[in-house]
């Protein structure tokens, strides 16, 4: 199901420091079209429908459509994602539609502190111990042979 | 040659990647650098957010030992992962990335990822070594970690790493270039880091429409690790085990959580279960057929039996697994509660990693309670990681390895400080996501200590970059020369075009290395003919055209993938048996042979002579 983008909600970004999409996109495929100020997916055929363009967009302005070559028409999934939760839609092609909530993080978005308060632990550059171990191991020791 | 500007960084620490072993590495680095005064940079062809295979997020995190639970020991690991790898593991590598996971996974979780939790407090497991979670944020929360520790000064996005910058036989650096402004980078560091991931799409997808790119691994995995290793001269292991996943068919959805986790039957059309109806099949593959659990190349190979006879489709039983849980409810309103929880939980494990097999379902209809639905085997993949094992070989932990797989720093490959981690280095299959980010930060110190005692600067002159530049950038020059002379910027006789190149790759890998529609079989005269259409590919890589900075990373990514098959069908060729049936059949020797080939077969290239070289290497068991 490649990413395409619906044009009357495309803003090109023009009020951020940079197009959401192809900042994010894996696989390079989103361009904006600076004359338009619409933003494309260059090659629809290489994307993996990770759908991070769709999870991005300050627009909601990206959708997918389920590949070509092997999905019957009609089916849709929507996320909208917010800082700590995910809703899903799930629209079927006989029409039932589902609805699903899941938490995707416990702490706000750009506090994730590297030793995770573990304190540095106790190795040195010559042991084998990495940095909080044991005390992250939950282990009195690293276990070894 | 393309008028393009050099961007020089100099850095002591370089991280090639920005996956799950990649922002390992550089949490830990970033760390032990502090100490030592040393710089650590980090360089990705994506956004540090949402690069390598956890991209779109995971369901499931597979390496959890849980040594403090008391359930396991890493030990116990080292025998699962043997087992599974048909007794070809370096378990050196196997029990140190083991013995470090769970403290990964317990940072993890204080990093902000939801870790499903029982009534106790204990983590809900979905298998004996998988934990559940709520992943969708999964790659955000561990790149975030590792940004906080590297700073953002020290990152940079979207320049895509081509070739690995030599010093003699010493690395010392990389060369790229960025996918968003025309200019060409070159790093310059005491020590490189290989973590660029595995390699997809060097096989012919089964989807070859719009739905090439839903690969099961992602598409963005393109065999850069196994190139810039290959090329700077490493030594390569099991280079043969590629993995074939059995997943939901075409769209690639998992099936742990329904195998594990909801106890779910694989069926034939007709109704039987394969794994019952063929288990005598298991004694040809004795001892590993014969113990549990039955290795995931055999389970393949007993389902591709039942599809050669022509009993497909082949399915996974979602309704009878889910009604069976649900039964067990006291009444009709806790088995309805059960009934909707359990419906959730099984759509959350699409959702989380495999959006496209959700749609899928919708698609058609699929509500997996009420209806089963289709498995299949997907194509091969080259993914060291899971349960393949392709990658550079590379020394053990100093405390536990034998001296045999013992030549300098952990993970430091057999060329001087080219260290490798996650899908990047071989023979320590089973780390998925977690083990991967362990591994990377194993390497990660590492790499410290090497900067720290290899303290001068390796040594590069201007005419080896200057060619290195020219090399990468032909494929614009050899475009701009010729596109005037044809209607079709596509069909010229100068020039290629990626896309036809990575076609024709596939059809060669397709038919002679034991793809799809080879059911998987290959011989010694197939691969053979294989390498003759390889060596016109690999003459033709350098009439590569490009016709755009975006076409010019497909030329790359595409010539990474031809170096990843080529050792591939030179080691299947090298291994005269045939060991994991259900990743590929070698049909001219179809039998395993334990006494000449309990071994890991290795390859080598040599960057001065243009020599492959192939050679075995012991299995030097840990434990008993």
């Amino acid at each position: 199901m490649p990413s395409y983008v619906i044009l009357e909600k495309c803003d090109g970004c023009k009020g951020q420091d940079k197009t959401a999409c192809m900042y994010i996109c894996p696989q390079d495929l989103m361009v904006l079209d600076k004359d338009k100020m619409k933003a494309y997916n260059q090659d629809p055929s290489l994307c993996w429908e990770c759908y991070n363009c769709v999870k991005i967009c300050p627009q909601q302005a990206i959708d997918v459509r389920g590949y070509a070559d092997f999905m019957p028409m009609g089916a849709s999934v929507v996320p909208l994602r917010g800082s700590d939760s995910i809703m899903w839609t799930v629209k079927f092609r006989n029409g039932t539609v589902k609805r699903f909530k899941f938490p995707i993080r416990t702490t706000a978005e750009g506090t994730a502190e590297p030793l995770g308060g573990f304190g540095d632990g106790a190795g040195a550059l010559g042991d084998e111990l990495l940095m909080t171990e044991p005390a992250s191991l939950k282990l009195d020791k690293l276990p070894a042979l | 040659m393309a008028n393009w500007e050099t961007i020089e960084v100099t850095t002591d620490i370089l991280i090639c990647g920005g996956g799950m072993a990649a922002a390992g590495a550089a949490v830990e680095a970033a760390y032990w650098a502090k100490k030592e005064g040393l710089k650590v940079t980090l360089v990705d062809k994506a956004a540090f957010d949402r690069s390598g295979a956890v991209a779109m997020g995971l369901s499931a995190i597979n390496q959890y030992v849980g040594i403090n639970e008391g359930a396991n020991t890493v030990e116990d690991y080292v025998h699962y992962v043997r087992q599974d790898l048909m007794g070809v593991s370096r378990e050196d590598l196997v029990y140190n990335i083991a013995r470090h996971v769970d403290g990964t996974v317990h940072l993890f979780e204080k990093w902000g990822l939801p870790i499903w939790k029982d009534e106790n407090g204990k983590y809900v497991h979905e298998g004996r070594w998988q934990i559940m979670i709520n992943g969708e944020s999964y790659k955000v929360i561990v790149a975030e970690a590792a940004k906080n520790a590297l700073g953002t000064d020290n990152i940079y996005e979207r320049v895509f790493i081509v070739e690995p910058l030599m010093d003699g036989d010493r690395i010392a650096g990389a060369v790229g270039f960025s996918t968003r402004e025309n200019k060409f980078y070159v790093f310059k560091a005491k020590v490189v880091l290989a973590s660029m991931g595995g390699a997809v799409h060097v096989f012919r997808p089964r989807s070859v429409g719009e739905g090439l790119g839903r690969s099961w691994y992602p598409p963005f995995n393109t065999g850069s690790s196994a190139y810039f290793t290959i090329r700077a001269g490493a030594e390569m292991t099991c280079q043969e085990v590629r993995f074939i996943p059995v997943r939901f068919k075409d769209a690639y959805g998992p099936v742990g959580a329904w195998f594990l986790l909801f106890k779910s039957r694989a069926t034939s059309a007709s109704g039987g279960e394969y794994m019952a109806v063929r288990k005598d099949e298991l004694q040809n593959w004795a001892p590993y057929g014969l113990a549990k659990p039955i290795p995931a190349n055999l389970r393949n190979y007993l389902g591709m039996l039942d599809v050669d006879a022509g009993l497909g489709p082949l399915y996974m039983e979602t309704a009878e697994a889910i009604k069976k849980i649900a039964d067990n409810e006291p009444d009709e309103k806790a088995f309805k509660k059960k009934m909707k929880h359990l419906e959730s939980e099984a759509w959350e494990d699409f959702l989380d990693m495999t959006i496209s097999q959700a749609l899928l379902w919708a698609s058609q209809n699929i509500a997996p309670e009420e209806s089963r639905s289709e498995i299949a085997a997907c194509e091969p993949y080259f993914i060291g990681s899971h349960s393949g094992a392709s990658g550079a070989w590379v020394s053990g932990p100093e405390d536990i390895a034998p001296a045999e797989y013992k030549w300098g720093y952990p993970n430091m490959t057999t060329v001087k400080g080219l260290f490798a981690a996650g899908d990047a280095s071989g023979a320590s299959s089973h780390k998925f996501s977690s083990g991967s980010h362990a591994e990377g930060r194993i390497a990660g110190k590492a790499m410290v200590k090497f900067a720290k005692d290899n303290a001068d600067m390796p040594k590069v002159d201007a005419a080896t970059i200057d060619a290195l530049k020219a090399k990468i950038l032909n494929p614009l020059d050899l475009f701009e020369k010729h596109q005037a002379m044809s209607s079709d910027p596509n069909i010229n006789p100068n020039f290629g075009k990626p896309m036809q190149f990575m076609y024709r790759l596939q059809k060669i890998m397709d038919e002679y290395a034991g793809g799809v529609t080879s059911q998987f079989k290959t011989s010694a005269k197939l691969c053979e003919r294989g390498l003759e259409l390889l060596a016109f590919l690999k003459e033709d890589a350098e009439k590569l055209g490009a016709s755009s900075r975006y076409e010019l990373e497909r030329c790359w990514e595409n010539i990474h993938r031809m170096w990843q098959a080529e050792a591939h069908v030179r080691t299947i060729l090298f291994r005269e048996e045939t060991r994991w049936p259900g990743y590929y059949f070698r049909a001219d020797c179809p039998k395993m042979d334990e006494t000449n080939w309990k071994c890991f077969a290795n390859i080598k290239y040599d960057p001065k002579s243009a020599e492959w070289s192939t050679m075995k290497k012991d299995i030097i068991p840990l434990i008993d």
